[in-house]
């Protein structure tokens, strides 16, 4: 029986960090929040570039996945930083927080009377919430309650043969022993899709692989309706020198990392996992920010996360273990990089042996130690994947 | 000797991963079940890229992991440098008039 020490969350849950998270209903509420995080220790913000001056279905979500990053288990308590005349919900995101059992608070910027007073009774609120959750000491929860997301980015020819096959075979384990474990990145399963299809619950005809071959084709057709040629763009400049040679070849080597497992079904960017177990899709894009935040605002406690060229950025709420294929890269960035799978590439250790090293790092991790992301303080960015123009 | 590898027995390209390889140099190229066979390298090739391992006629697949990867934009011999010189993604192609 594998465990590890976490928060308890009034809702069951279990978080892996006890954060007080700040979170601006609205970009134009972001300095205001960004000024409370420098002075209260114990705080992090989910500085985005969303919630006014959208179509209403992304103002919605934007609403959605707000809440239920205040709601992920690695968040105690959170403060709400409302500008006053946005175009979010920031009533229900505080009544979200609340009812999933936190201690929230909410500051009204126009209200209070501008930037200073605001920032001053932000930075109270905050304090208070700090105090009150500082306190809260780790249990033993079991593995069975982890939800793991999983990502590679700056990928190279490395990633596919090394550090995605040791995420996949960590994947399979957490699986097998009843946890939750969700990828996404939906353009990346371009020229891989039928391979996850055929591996859905029911078969590649069946609801989940129907909607496996649906995502795509809509991810597809949104890259293709500017009329242009996605190899602008994907595989990146960075992938191409790495040696990726096309999207087919990049999809193919990124599908790998989410193991052998049957496929439970497909959630859309702003659903929650709530006590659903097994594998599960993200229908989120590659690009960090926005999938970060989506697997944040699923529940997930931790993310891992491989990568062949090398990239350092984090999650303000989520610690990220960065898995590196390529030796060359893990010399060079090992104070970036959490476990160096390029040793699988030089022939000196097996997937297994290096997936069993990833699984024991991730046992720790999600009980209190730092991430290198983390301890470096480099975890800031984040944003929200919305579908409609800014307006 | 600098070491390529082979992911499925249908690929027709092998993963180099040695630095500092050169046209003319040979590589061994190893699959999964610990076969391999030498190849002399057409092209300079970098780091964590390919060469074919067979000869691949303009328009046909271009096969990693067992899968397409793309079409041989031209003829590619035996031991030739692959990469987007000499093969294209046939997916997310906006600029291909049936898309």
């Amino acid at each position: 029986m594998y465990t590890f020490q976490g928060y308890k969350r009034e809702n069951g849950k279990y978080g892996a960090r006890n954060l007080v998270a700040v979170i601006p209903s609205v970009i134009c509420a972001n300095d205001v929040g960004q000024a409370i995080c420098r002075q209260v220790q114990g705080t992090i913000g989910y500085f985005h570039h969303q919630g006014c001056c959208q179509l209403p279905l992304d103002l919605k979500r934007v609403t959605d996945v707000l809440s239920n990053l205040g709601q992920s288990p690695n968040v105690g308590a959170a403060l709400v930083v409302s500008l006053g005349c946005e175009g979010t919900d920031h009533e229900r995101i505080v009544e979200e927080i609340r009812a999933s059992g936190k201690p929230v608070e909410i500051i009204r910027i126009q209200e209070l009377g501008g930037t200073s007073r605001a920032i001053q009774a932000g930075i109270d609120a905050a304090q208070r919430l700090v105090l009150q959750i500082s306190g809260q000491q780790r249990v033993t929860a079991d593995i069975s309650e982890l939800v793991m997301s999983i990502k590679c980015g700056a990928s190279d020819t490395t990633s596919g043969m090394a550090s995605n096959c040791v995420i996949g075979y960590v994947a399979d384990k957490l699986v097998d022993l009843g946890a939750t474990v969700v990828f996404g990145e939906t353009t990346e399963f371009l020229g891989g899709e039928h391979i996850l299809a055929r591996r859905a619950v029911g078969g590649e005809n069946g609801p989940v692989g129907r909607r496996i071959y649906q995502i795509v084709d809509e991810m597809e057709k949104r890259a293709m309706s500017i009329g242009e040629d996605m190899r602008g763009g994907q595989p990146t400049p960075g992938n191409i020198a790495g040696g990726l040679s096309s999207i087919e070849e990049k999809s193919l080597g990124a599908i790998v990392k989410s193991g052998h497992r049957p496929i439970q079904g497909v959630l859309d960017y702003c659903e929650r996992v709530d006590g659903q177990k097994g594998l599960w899709i993200k229908d989120a894009p590659g690009r960090e920010p926005e999938i970060l935040t989506g697997m944040a605002a699923t529940g997930a406690q931790c993310m891992m996360f491989s990568t062949g060229r090398g990239a350092p950025q984090g999650f303000p709420s989520m610690p990220v273990i960065k898995i590196c294929g390529n030796p060359n890269t893990y010399e060079r960035m090992q104070h970036d990089m959490d476990l160096n799978a390029g040793r699988i590439i030089l022939g000196e250790k097996s997937i297994e042996e290096v997936g069993e090293e990833a699984f024991a790092l991730l046992l720790e991790v999600l009980s209190g130690r730092m991430t290198k992301n983390e301890a470096l303080g480099y975890y800031g960015s984040m944003d929200i994947f919305c579908l409609g123009p800014v307006i | 000797m600098a070491l390529a590898l082979k992911v499925d027995e249908k690929d027709n390209v092998a993963t180099v991963f040695e630095n500092g390889i050169v046209s003319g140099m040979t590589v061994t190229v190893r699959d999964k079940a610990g076969r391999s066979e030498d190849i002399k390298v057409i092209g300079d090739v970098p780091y964590g890229h390919k060469i074919a391992v067979k000869d691949i006629e303009a328009g046909a697949p271009v096969i990693k992991y067992g899968e397409s990867i793309g079409a041989a934009s031209r003829d590619i011999a035996r031991g030739e440098y692959v990469h987007v010189h000499n093969m294209v993604a046939m997916r997310g192609r906006g600029d291909l008039a049936e898309g």
